[in-house]
């Protein structure tokens, strides 16, 4: 169950079908439509003004929120390339060529299923070592013809089937990683829903990491913390408390460099005008990174990652002067 | 004949404290070993060749010609996220300070193997389950870049249950942080072996430990990203016995080899003659001004 889905029946879906009635009117009184609209303004503060870490947690699962694959279509153009040559062709990580905001990039996103069907086919978002074998080779393409890469990351977290074992996914994530560290073009991964731990990081070991608002980034589900911890997964939304995953939470430590405000309710609530201002972000950091040179982008890339580390003082002043 | 239940209660509440220290019962197959004989087989069971974990300075102990000279040490866990639940994270690194002699889950230095100079780090179970927080990850980062100033090659012990939570973020961090260093130090054409000894998994699994040029499984071993328990859970079926050993791994074409614990040290000596010009690298660890060689 999620507790955002949950919210937003009852009063808020009653006072939506009242608006939408009386927008269709056109004849009807327009001081009732604006005092219902400020109303509705009023139990949308109310609801979903401030949200709790779990809370969060849940709209990052929201099932109407826009995917990885909502970003990739509001692209300029985009040519998927398919599969890790080897296996097999991993639905749950889309990689392809495609033009952002008139540049050539390499693409990478983590994909989840609106329904059922869908999910199956995107293994629910959670990528197995195929994926990253593909993701990996085209991380390996965008260096060599001087591409920047772009990541979307969605996944509750690597895939830990016995066939994701079975093909090595440990070594498939550390060759992720290290062909990121190796690249001598820009990468911004942005952070759009959930980032579940070293299957999410695979994709975005980068030079700027963007985060919606409402999204999560953390070292474990808080499930699987609360199991790991507790041995009880109900506690989740305590384990979600702790675990400071949230955007304005991993800003504070350096780890997200950029923070993308989401609609008053969440970013379903306006798809369109939140991954356009998403995309407008990516263009930003581009056109920062761009100018500079293969050897400084990695030599940056290093250090950006070598300082988190906070070793209590020493780390903790590096920080602080990184953040100002 | 089955002991009866009253007899072997009796017979437990008969050991004392002092015959307890003596003497270790092997997990895998019951046998009562001497402690004195275990530690002199390198803690393998004398009976069915069972490894037991190893702690980071007895490893070390059975691998170094001589001195070891360790380096990091200045690199203490802090409290990040101000982390409480039963305990504060303090008061748990504090009990498994104690409990371990050990002020973090990994050891790393300077020593010889057979007259070759290396960077080894030893990775501890005993510390938080091995897991990689901030001080695991600036300790190999750190390992790794002194290895690379004086051209060393590099071996890496793992034993890890993965990304420490209690360090939340920072720990994926880590993640990336090791794997950068081992790319740059990799990439200057020095060596870099691991060897992943039980348990090794999770964040450690799927950053240095197959990163290596040669990745050697001990004998036994449980390797693997998801945990057993975890895949056991999610899949709602009991899993076979070998799955996730080093044997299999083996099968599956994953690590170079496996190697007993008998055979761990005579294997890299070998395996850094292959790789390594000893007269290259043999001035190296005078730029250690610690090492009395």
């Amino acid at each position: 169950m999620n507790v955002i889905v949950e919210r937003e029946k009852g009063p808020l879906q009653e006072l939506e079908a009242r608006i939408a009635a009386l927008r269709e009117r056109e004849t009807g009184d327009s001081s009732d439509l604006r005092d219902l609209e400020e109303k509705y303004r009023i139990l949308l503060a109310d609801l979903f003004g401030n949200l709790t870490p779990w809370e969060r947690v849940n709209m990052a699962r929201h099932p109407k929120r826009p995917f990885a694959g909502d970003y990739v279509d509001a692209l300029d153009q985009f040519d998927e390339l398919h599969g890790d040559r080897h296996l097999r062709d991993d639905r749950a990580l889309v990689g392809g060529l495609a033009k952002l905001r008139g540049r050539r990039v390499v693409v990478l996103a983590q994909q989840k299923g609106r329904d059922t069907k869908e999910n199956i086919r995107r293994n629910f978002g959670m990528v197995s070592p195929e994926g990253y074998r593909k993701a990996k080779r085209l991380m390996e393409f965008a260096s060599r013809f001087g591409l920047p890469i772009v990541t979307f990351v969605d996944t509750s977290g690597a895939d830990p089937g016995i066939a994701s074992e079975e093909h090595a996914q440990s070594e498939a994530i550390a060759s992720c990683l290290v062909a990121l560290s190796k690249v001598g073009v820009p990468v911004v991964a942005t952070i759009v829903g959930e980032g579940g731990s070293g299957g999410a990081l695979a994709i975005a070991l980068a030079d700027r990491v963007i985060m919606a608002e409402n999204a999560v980034y953390s070292v474990a589900s808080p499930e699987g913390c609360a199991a790991i911890l507790w041995g009880d997964a109900a506690r989740a939304p305590e384990a979600a408390e702790r675990l400071k995953l949230t955007s304005a939470d991993l800003i504070g430590f350096g780890i997200v460099d950029r923070a993308i405000e989401e609609p008053l309710g969440g970013a379903h609530r306006d798809a369109p005008a939140f991954v356009a201002r998403v995309l407008d972000a990516i263009d930003q950091e581009l056109r920062v990174l761009e100018p500079r040179k293969s050897n400084e982008l990695r030599d940056a890339r290093y250090e950006k990652f070598r300082r988190i580390g906070a070793w209590e003082n020493e780390s903790r002043a590096r920080l602080a002067t990184a953040l100002t | 004949m089955a002991i009866p239940d009253w007899l072997r209660r009796l017979r437990d509440r008969d050991v004392s404290a002092e015959d307890a220290a003596l003497w270790t019962k092997c997990p895998s197959c019951g046998e009562m070993l001497y402690r004195k004989d275990l530690e002199a087989n390198l803690s393998v069971c004398t009976k069915c060749n069972h490894h037991f974990r190893m702690s980071a300075y007895d490893r070390i102990n059975t691998l170094v010609d001589g001195d070891f000279v360790e380096i990091g040490m200045e690199f203490l866990p802090g409290d990040p996220l101000g982390w409480v639940d039963k305990r504060s994270y303090p008061e748990k690194l504090e009990a498994d300070r104690l409990k371990s002699n050990l002020t973090e889950a990994v050891v790393t230095g300077f020593a010889t193997l057979d007259g070759f100079p290396v960077a080894l780090g030893v990775m501890d179970f005993s510390f938080r389950g091995g897991t990689m927080g901030t001080v695991v990850g600036e300790r190999i980062t750190n390992l790794l870049e002194e290895a690379r100033k004086r051209k060393l090659p590099c071996i890496v012990f793992t034993a890890s249950g993965g990304a420490r939570m209690e360090e939340g973020m920072l720990a994926l961090m880590q993640m990336a942080k090791t794997t950068q260093a081992v790319e740059r130090f990799m990439s200057d054409g020095n060596l870099f072996v691991t060897v992943l000894t039980d348990p090794t998994t999770g964040g450690v699994s799927a950053s240095f430990a197959f990163q290596s040029d040669l990745i050697v499984g001990e004998a036994r071993a449980s390797i693997g990203f998801a945990g057993r328990r975890v895949i056991e859970q999610t899949l709602r079926q009991k899993l076979p016995d070998n799955f996730q050993t080093a044997e299999f791994l083996l099968e599956k074409g994953h690590i170079d080899m496996v190697v007993t614990r008998a055979e761990l040290r005579a294997t890299l000596v070998r395996l850094l003659d292959y790789a390594v010009d000893r007269k290259r690298v043999a001035p190296a660890l005078k730029a250690v001004p610690e090492f009395a060689l």
